[in-house]
């Protein structure tokens, strides 16, 4: 069974957002995890790019396919999860612990049209 | 409206992701593509392959029609004797990549891809003018299992009761056997496409489900889905039918020229494969292993180091058994030789890489 973490935003694409201050860390959820199998490669983007909400930013891989990894806020990478570029494994270990970017949001409102924990565990269960 | 095979409910009940392929609904995985890849490597695995189709070709002319339309040579071969090759159209293009089995002097039995049964099954009835045969479509009556891994000569012998050691690889033979309530008398072939020893086993609907029940409750076989079917072929080389071989792609471009017999008197696209094999072919199959651990996956773009764009992967994976990513792939032929310098494109990063063989992982045949 998945894990359901409060305390985060989460997206329709199965992207989370940890907020601290102004910076974001975007990571998948649990169940995203779950979904995919075997993570066996995480493509990520560099320190200094721009992510646009609904916008895609990388891709989580499994053995059989790559799925975008789609932005749930907009703001400028400021740091990677470096971990993941050899132990992409840990997404299925701990996906909230290993968050995938850290972004300074440049529109922090857009949290407002992500889902707290409740909503997203009933989007999981449709 | 996606076709079930006979064991689509054993499937449902063990938890399978299903999907579909070649106009089938099948399993993907079970539990887990690596660990199914694995079982088959290290030990035995079972793979539902009923969505292969079957032809029987029988009566007075069935050798010189099998060697009109295949570019295999079959002839003098003793019975038993399975050949493997491709029909191809006039111009060289692939119409299908297929095993040909010998049952009898007068007797072949044809085995083609999922994807390619009405277009093959069409396409050879065109060709039998002027041929005394009878042509029999027969995929509808087969269910099929693939039982592979260094363990499959002892899993079919001590699980099914079928003797299969004698076999030799690429050699079949028929059996009686009493399941149903006549009997029946099933094919068991040595041949597999897991670069694995392995057998493969035909037979109706009933015999594959009471053959695919006794596997797994043996608890010496692993349910393996076509998820790592794929990946065991890939690693050592097997071309799949719309990746490395099409309308497109002929067998000399994809470096099967072993199995096109030119020295035959006749078949369907001869003189163009003859020709594509004297003057060369503008793009060819070549291995790629790249830097990194990114995946190639089939369409990405081939570049020089350059950025010039040169072609195509066709399939691609992080190879489980020699962890590195690698790809087969489409390139103009100047940048074919082994060791140049290639790049794919994935997503908007370029990763580096270099022309390899083809065979990722060395096969592993009880010959």
């Amino acid at each position: 069974m998945a894990n359901f973490e409060s305390g985060l935003r989460y997206s329709e694409s199965h992207e989370y957002v940890r907020v601290e201050g102004e910076y974001g860390y975007i990571g998948i959820s649990d169940y995203a995890q779950h979904a995919l199998g075997n993570i066996v490669y995480v493509d990520m983007p560099e320190v200094d790019d721009e992510v646009t909400a609904g916008d895609e930013f990388g891709a989580v891989e499994s053995v059989k396919a790559a799925s975008d990894l789609i932005a749930p806020v907009s703001g400028t990478v400021v740091e990677v999860n470096e971990a993941l570029e050899d132990e992409p494994e840990l997404l299925n270990k701990d996906a909230f612990g290993n968050w995938i970017i850290k972004v300074q949001l440049s529109d922090p409102s857009e949290l407002d049209n992500l889902m707290d924990v409740e909503a997203y565990r009933k989007h999981c269960e449709q | 409206m996606e076709k079930k095979t006979c064991l689509y409910d054993k499937h449902v009940a063990l938890g399978a992701l299903m999907s579909p392929f070649g106009g089938f609904i099948m399993p993907i995985q079970y539990t887990d593509i690596t660990d199914e890849h694995n079982a088959v490597r290290q030990h035995c695995g079972v793979f539902d392959v009923s969505h292969m189709g079957e032809v029987r070709v029988s009566g007075p002319d069935a050798e010189r029609y099998v060697q009109h339309i295949f570019t295999n040579d079959v002839a003098d071969a003793p019975v038993g004797q399975i050949y493997y090759g491709m029909m191809c159209y006039a111009d060289g293009g692939t119409v299908d990549d297929l095993l040909v089995y010998k049952m009898g002097d007068q007797d072949f039995f044809l085995v083609i891809n999922a994807a390619n049964i009405d277009k093959d099954v069409e396409w050879m009835q065109q060709q039998m003018q002027g041929f005394d045969i009878t042509f029999e479509h027969q995929s509808d009556y087969y269910g099929q299992l693939a039982v592979q891994g260094p363990e499959a000569e002892s899993v079919v012998e001590a699980v099914l009761g079928l003797p299969c050691k004698e076999l030799k690889f690429y050699t079949a033979k028929t059996l009686d056997v009493a399941e149903g309530d006549e009997g029946e008398t099933i094919i068991v072939s040595r041949t597999g496409y897991t670069g694995e020893d392995g057998f493969e086993i035909y037979g109706s609907h009933e015999f594959t489900q009471q053959a695919w029940d006794k596997l797994i409750a043996s608890g010496r076989c692993k349910a393996c889905g076509l998820g790592c079917r794929d990946t065991l072929r890939f690693e050592v080389g097997l071309p799949l039918y719309g990746d490395e071989l099409s309308a497109d792609i002929s067998p000399i471009m994809a470096g099967l020229g072993i199995f096109v017999k030119l020295d035959k008197e006749e078949f369907i696209g001869k003189a163009a494969l003859a020709v594509q094999k004297a003057n060369g072919v503008e793009q060819k199959l070549v291995g790629i292993e790249l830097e990194g651990k990114a995946i190639p996956r089939h369409g990405y773009a081939v570049l020089t180091p350059e950025g010039e764009p040169v072609g195509e992967v066709t399939t691609g994976y992080h190879c489980i058994s020699v962890d590195k990513s690698v790809c087969m792939a489409l390139v103009r032929t100047e940048h074919a030789k082994l060791g140049t310098a290639l790049a794919v494109q994935i997503r908007k990063k370029t990763f580096p890489g270099v022309v390899v063989k083809k065979k990722f992982y060395d096969k592993h045949y009880k010959k």
